[in-house]
């Protein structure tokens, strides 16, 4: 049942943690009870919350940038295969690049700051989105294009009743991947050079020793992250039982 | 070249040639960015000095380490898990999230467990790299035919034969995909701990030419690590072309 | 004893006399090569999945030398019958034994399989494919040389022989196969439907080359087809199987003469011998779709 391992698989990662705390000690860890504690301690400091509302809001604009251009890119290659054929492989080689690099660059473009982060989260999300886009497109099967020419449908009708349809699944499966990547990116980007938000935080909390901070934000990034991506995966698996 | 090879790079060089002609007509300043052929030529000064020698050995070595650490204990837990299926399906919602947790939150962490070496990178570049070992190498042993199993046991073959002559080669593409991942992951994972806080290593230099306002030393450096790890990744996918060239159709 | 036991008895009986028969022709000695009594198979409850009697019981004798193929409709358990000679599954009950000793658990020595899935290993020339059992069995590789250029010959891949499997069609495939099963000289080749995934003039080709095959080893050969034509054509005696649980409806003695080849088919006994088996099947086919269709 995929609900009882789940729990199992949280028990046993628990549990491992609460071996490593035991193993290492209070110079260098805090024990899942305690982390928990004081992430509900944080959460209610009324100082913390800024921060968090930064984080939220850089993500949810990065992320609304990076759908919109990265669908916009993605749809349009794989709408021609020559276009396709010749952008991919730079799509590809953009998408292994360490994107950090790229971040002073982006800094000086931007200015330090809000915009900046933003900007640097959308990077790191267009190109998976652009790549699933693109290839949900080429890979609508060549049969459903004949089927909607022989029932005489016009492109709009044939691209809201079939295209969408057909390749939904695979765009889905970029939104989720483009989602944790956003994340990561935007986190990145509040890591250095920003003076607010849960990155900055975690930065702050590692150059004074703060372990208690250092160990409640890493948790509250992991559960944010990991039931995001849950909550994603479900709806993917929704699109995709139609199939 | 093919027509799309010649788009292609007309696609790469046009860009960067009006971004060429923008900086030296001063539309854009060299405080934001400097022109692409001093980049390359200051590059190509920095080397020949190897002043930033140790630098890009340390961040090269490390990379390696990461690796190779990850590539054997990538092939040993997926060879393990996929012998205990109870276990793996354990551990299945874990395959499933974990690259959407920010990895480089850990880096703290790493740094309070390991000190302030090598070690903390490498282990960023470890664990980003050995978790796209496992669900590669676990992918290619699923699909390893079943027929080719029982052909096997028809020769008569004992159960760690069978795994080394027939599983680990049937499974062959799929742990080359998961080797061109490992060591992407590596690259990102160690360079971009390096740019957070570091004491040596490229990313460290780029983060450290940046708070310096000294452009041009960052530039050449972010370029030095854009052209290497491409050219890695490329001819990786090269010699993958190569390789399973005879086993396609 | 019930009637469908009875009957299976009867039909072994009577299968046991041919085989004598078919032995006693070519002068070869009624050695008993391959032996199953009351073989069954059963598969245990699993979950919400009741039990599944797929095969059996099963009496049978194959004559050492002899070519015997087993026809019957889908889901009969003919492959699982062919799976518990070879050693690669347990029977539930009964006992099969290969020359003399109970086959259990593990392949024994002596037998060549050859299944109906292209199992040629991608990653290894057609060469180094056929070599493949010799080498484990750390033959030298002048001996291993010989053997295997034999068989490329034989098989007629010679212009192959450093090619890789994706390089050919499925039939050079299924060659490559045989050609791994032969080279180390198996006194039984059982062949679970290997001609399935081809076309039907290959097929036809295909079996006159098993058809020499069988003449150069001397082997026992156990064939499961679908094809009602391959049995015919290429069998001394044919074991028709029930739907499932699969039992023998009836062994029929084709009475070919050992030389034989595909140009057989435009003879009358072989449109006698496929409407045979087509009248026994007829009603064991209905019964099996009819099964999936969710009729009585």
């Amino acid at each position: 049942m995929k609900g009882r391992d789940t729990l199992l698989l949280v028990i046993i990662l628990v549990t491992g943690w609460q071996l490593l705390y035991w193993a290492v000690g209070e110079v260098a860890l805090r024990s899942p009870f305690d982390t928990a504690r004081l992430l509900v301690e944080m959460l209610k400091t009324p100082r913390f919350l800024p921060h968090v509302s930064e984080s939220l809001m850089a993500f949810a604009e990065a992320y609304a940038i990076a759908v919109a251009i990265g669908l916009a890119i993605g749809v349009s290659l794989g709408a021609s295969r020559f276009a396709r054929e010749v952008f991919e492989p730079v799509l590809v080689a953009l998408y292994s690049i360490p994107k950090v690099t790229l971040y002073p660059i982006i800094l000086l473009l931007f200015g330090i700051g809000f915009p900046a982060k933003v900007a640097f989260g959308a990077v790191h999300g267009i190109v998976p989105i652009a790549l699933f886009a693109m290839n949900a497109i080429s890979n609508i099967r060549p049969i459903y294009l004949k089927t909607s020419r022989v029932m005489k449908l016009s492109h709009a009708a044939t691209f809201r009743s079939i295209l969408i349809r057909a390749a939904l699944p695979e765009v889905v499966t970029g939104l989720r991947v483009g989602f944790s990547l956003t994340l990561i990116g935007t986190l990145l980007g509040e890591m250095f050079g920003a003076q607010r938000g849960i990155g900055y935080l975690l930065m702050q909390a590692m150059s004074l020793h703060n372990m208690n901070n250092m160990m409640a934000l890493t948790l509250l990034v992991i559960l944010f992250a990991a039931s995001a991506n849950a909550g994603l995966l479900f709806v993917e698996r929704k699109t995709n039982k139609h199939l | 070249m093919s027509k799309i090879g010649l788009v292609r790079t007309a696609a790469i060089v046009l860009p960067v040639g009006a971004l060429e002609l923008l900086c030296r007509f001063g539309t854009i300043s060299p405080i934001t960015i400097i022109p692409p052929s001093e980049m390359v030529r200051s590059l190509y000064f920095i080397l020949l000095a190897g002043q930033y020698q140790a630098d890009i050995t340390a961040t090269l070595s490390n990379v390696l380490v990461s690796i190779v650490a990850a590539m054997l204990a990538g092939l040993i837990v997926a060879t393990l898990l996929e012998s205990l299926p109870a276990i793996r399906r354990i551990f299945d919602p874990l395959f499933a999230t974990y690259y959407s947790v920010p990895i480089y939150a850990f880096y703290p962490l790493m740094i309070v467990l390991f000190g302030l070496g090598d070690l903390p990178q490498i282990a960023i570049g470890f664990l980003l790299a050995v978790m796209a070992v496992i669900i590669n190498t676990l992918n290619g042993l699923d699909r390893v035919p079943q027929v080719l199993i029982k052909v096997s046991r028809v020769h008569r073959l004992s159960y760690l034969k069978i795994a080394l002559q027939v599983r680990l080669p049937s499974a062959a593409p799929y742990i080359f995909t998961g080797f061109k991942l490992a060591v992407a992951y590596s690259f990102v994972g160690i360079i971009g701990a390096e740019f957070i806080t570091s004491s040596r290593g490229i990313g460290y230099q780029i983060s450290y030419a940046y708070n310096n306002f000294d452009n041009r030393l960052m530039y050449p450096l972010i370029l030095l690590v854009l052209v290497v790890v491409t050219t890695v990744n490329m001819s990786l996918y090269v010699w993958e072309q190569h390789l399973l060239a005879r086993r396609r159709t | 004893m019930s009637s469908a036991d009875s009957m299976n008895t009867a039909v072994a009986e009577a299968g046991r006399r041919d085989a004598e028969w078919v032995a006693a022709a070519p002068g070869v000695a009624a050695a008993v090569h391959v032996a199953l009594r009351d073989v069954a198979r059963v598969f245990p409850p699993r979950g919400t999945q009741p039990a599944l009697h797929a095969l059996g019981p099963i009496d049978l004798d194959l004559i050492k030398g002899e070519f015997f193929a087993v026809v019957g409709p889908s889901g009969c358990g003919k492959s699982t019958l062919l799976d518990i000679i070879a050693g690669l599954v347990p029977p539930s009950s009964g006992q099969a034994t290969f020359e003399g000793r109970p086959v259990l658990g593990q392949v024994p020595d002596g037998v060549g399989v050859v299944f109906q899935e292209d199992a040629s290993f991608p990653w290894l020339t057609v060469f180094d494919n056929i070599a493949f059992g010799l080498r484990e069995r750390k033959r030298p590789e002048a001996e291993i040389k010989e053997a295997v250029d034999y068989a490329v010959g034989f098989m007629g891949l010679s212009d192959f022989s450093g090619a890789y499997p994706a390089q050919l069609s499925g039939g050079m495939r299924q060659r490559v196969c045989i050609a791994r099963t032969l080279v180390m000289k198996p006194r039984l080749i059982l062949l679970d439907e290997p001609f399935g995934a081809l076309d039907q003039q290959t097929r036809l080709l295909m079996g006159d080359e098993l058809l020499r095959l069988w003449r150069e080893t001397g082997a026992t050969i156990l064939l499961i087809t679908h094809a009602l034509d391959e049995a015919a054509m290429l069998a001394d005696r044919i074991g028709v199987m029930s739907s499932r649980p699969g039992t023998f409806l009836e062994i029929i003695r084709t009475g070919w003469s050992r030389e034989r080849d595909s140009t057989i088919v435009s003879q009358e006994s072989f449109g006698r011998l496929t409407s045979r088996m087509w009248t026994l099947l007829r009603e064991q086919s209905i019964r099996s779709i009819g099964y999936a269709k969710g009729h009585a």
